[in-house]
């Protein structure tokens, strides 16, 4: 691919933001088009979530973009994130567009919360099998998953809190993390509050206010501009049979993700590279128990081994294969993956407040137990 | 107890029932009356009645009681005491040997041909009973029915709960693909969209079977019996119309799918439930699961 990322931004990430979404999504876009050294009237494509409730006509009015030669959304949650990159991708490798900015931007945590039951969520018929049965919350959605792979793995409670011990660690570190200076233990994770047995408090993302915007182009075109580029190496979406959002409980085998084996083939496939080749993993991180799946589609370990796979130390800084530098959606905030493909970015330039020595390749995975999509930036 | 078996031989050792007479003879009024009701227009029904009326003929009328000896009565009042109380539909196949004239005096026998069961079926366990009716004129035979009916226990259901008042269920989206589950558990019973094409059992429901693409399901009901195979212990946060903790258990029905619910009680994969319903209000009937007695 031709494409690449070449400006980043983002608002703060609080649990308030005392401000619309719309200002969010604009100072996101804004912040991000300063990094690339464009600006708005260079704007001719945007992409967003379909979840998103800024409309790209509204962030154009705010931006002074004049005008638009490409805009699309992606559906399925935080499934979408890398999708957007996708999209984008595809648009200026087409000629559709020259400049796309991909944007999410929500008050999360101070408006409308999504650890909390969507009653109006039961509205969709596919939900009508959940909901009104008393399961509405992700949280509990992905717990049904855990205790059956709990059940043939023998993995424990213990092993999902290693990963949440790991992502607090990095966030510890990164004074943009809601987290930052607040490490946990693993004893801490384990006498965290039930929410969804088997899932404790300490398994769960934050919620959080923020945006998070990326700016799009061409290479040749990121060649007059000021960061390193991070060069699109693949990006792909995948949706598997059978499939379902966060309840695709009805195929034969429910301990793995085979969307996100879709999306593993895909990514191995167009960038040529492979799982040993992967300097630094930003993997979704909305629930523990799902990293520990992804690593096992993503190909890092075999299936059922990544509880012990972890307990290499693999995931640590100076490990194999560095987990979420910047502390993941856990530790520095949820912005639907958003700010995961951002420290993809970061690991790329060697700007990270975390940085990995000699970072080639970075993978960044979406959403999990959605309908998703996936990354590998590279180094030019 | 009854001896159904028993019973039934004794009531065909009876044979026929006397022959028992029309209130009138085969009469024009009343043919067009039955022409009317049934939308038939045929001009040709002036001197002979339609022989689909046969049975009218000998009806005993609104307020009328079967003849003490009439077997097929007999062996109903046999298997309503035996608690076989139920009958959703019946099956008669006749046979015509001629028309019949306006002013024919008909009679009616009825002999008890076949009692067999116990039968399992989807509605409970029953019994077919069956009949053979012969009409007459003087002494020719001129029509003759043969007559099915099953006479089943309604499967025991649990009693439906009804929740507290104010309790807000979030309640399903009903549509045209998934409103006979709900009709289903308002009726008391689990159903499992079954395709009309290739048979494919599939839940959650859809239009089009992803097997072999027919577009005619039907559905099976579910003994509703099955296994957890995994759950969820939900603590936070609330849930409308649910007290926490409270256990959602996915489990794999005997017939082969997968279907989530409320499971009361404590739960562990591998575990033998059976479905329960729950009132919520006259529209909204939820299944959910609790511990099977071990048997």
């Amino acid at each position: 691919m031709d494409a690449v990322i070449a400006g980043i931004g983002a608002t703060d990430f609080s649990k308030d933001s005392g401000r619309s979404e719309l200002r969010l999504a604009a100072e996101a876009v804004r912040a991000a088009l300063e990094d690339a050294g464009l600006e708005p009237s260079d704007v001719d494509g945007l992409v967003s979530f379909t979840m998103d409730t800024n409309a790209e006509i509204a962030v154009a009015r705010e931006l002074g973009i004049p005008e638009l030669t490409f805009f699309s959304r992606v559906h399925y949650g935080g499934g979408a994130a890398c999708a957007t990159v996708q999209q984008a991708a595809m648009a200026v490798e087409t000629g559709a567009a020259k400049v796309v900015v991909c944007y999410r931007a929500f008050n999360e945590r101070s408006g409308h919360r999504f650890g909390q039951v969507q009653t109006a969520a039961a509205a969709n018929v596919d939900n009508s099998w959940s909901y009104p049965m008393g399961l509405g919350t992700p949280a509990a959605m992905v717990a049904m998953f855990a205790r059956r792979y709990m059940h043939e793995y023998g993995v424990t409670s213990e092993d999902f809190g290693r990963i949440a011990v790991i992502d607090r660690k990095h966030a510890a570190t990164n004074p943009h993390a809601w987290f930052h200076n607040r490490p946990i233990t693993l004893r801490e994770h384990q006498s965290s509050r039930w929410i969804a047995e088997p899932l404790r408090l300490l398994d769960c993302c934050q919620e959080s206010d923020g945006g998070v915007a990326l700016v799009v182009t061409s290479a040749d075109r990121a060649g007059d501009l000021p960061n390193e580029p991070a060069h699109v190496r693949a990006a792909t979406q995948g949706s598997g049979p059978g499939q379902f959002t966060m309840t695709s409980y009805y195929r034969d085998d429910l301990t793995g993700l085979p969307e996100m084996g879709v999306v593993a083939r895909g990514l191995w496939e167009r960038s040529g590279i492979g799982p040993s080749d992967v300097d630094v993993a930003v993997l979704y991180d909305h629930f523990t128990p799902f990293v520990l799946v992804q690593l096992e589609e993503l190909g890092f370990c075999g299936r059922g081994e990544a509880a012990d796979f972890v307990r290499t130390g693999a995931l640590e800084l100076d490990g194999s294969l560095p987990l979420n530098p910047h502390g993941g959606q856990l530790g520095e905030a949820y912005l639907h993956g958003m700010n995961g493909i951002a420290e993809g970015v970061r690991q790329i330039r060697g700007t990270a407040v975390n940085q990995v020595a000699n970072v080639d390749h970075v993978l960044v995975t979406a959403g999990t137990g959605v309908p998703t999509s996936g990354l590998v930036l590279g180094r030019g | 107890m009854i001896d159904i078996e028993k019973e039934a031989a004794r009531v065909a050792e009876q044979g026929e029932s006397a022959p028992r007479l029309a209130r009138d003879p085969v009469n024009l009024p009343m043919i067009r009356n039955w022409l009317e009701a049934l939308g038939d227009e045929h001009p040709g029904y002036t001197e002979v009645a339609p022989p689909a009326m046969v049975q009218v003929w000998t009806m005993a009328g609104l307020r009328g009681q079967r003849s003490p000896d009439d077997p097929l009565g007999q062996m109903m009042a046999i298997l309503d005491e035996a608690g076989y109380t139920s009958v959703v539909a019946t099956n008669s196949d006749q046979t015509y040997h001629r028309y019949l004239g306006v002013g024919e005096q008909l009679s009616v026998t009825t002999s008890l041909e076949d009692v067999t069961g116990p039968k399992r079926t989807g509605l409970g366990e029953g019994w077919f009973v069956t009949t053979r009716s012969t009409w007459w004129v003087g002494d020719e035979a001129v029509a003759e029915m043969r007559f099915r009916v099953l006479k089943f226990k309604p499967a025991r259901k649990p009693e439906p709960r009804r929740r507290e008042p104010g309790a807000q269920a979030i309640r399903p989206s009903v549509n045209r693909d998934t409103e006979y589950f709900w009709e289903g558990t308002r009726q008391g019973e689990l159903r499992i969209q079954r395709c009309g094409g290739c048979g494919l059992l599939r839940h959650p429901p859809g239009p089009m079977c992803p097997e072999c693409g027919a577009t005619k399901p039907t559905y099976l009901v579910s003994d509703g019996y099955g296994v957890v195979y995994s759950y969820v212990v939900h603590h936070h946060p609330q849930v409308p119309g649910k007290q926490t903790p409270f256990v959602i258990a996915l489990v794999e029905l005997d017939e082969g799918v997968r279907m989530l619910g409320e499971l009361d009680g404590e739960p562990s994969i591998g575990q033998r439930v059976e479905v329960v319903f729950t009132e919520i209000d006259d529209e909204l009937t939820m299944p959910s699961w609790r511990p099977r007695a071990d048997r």
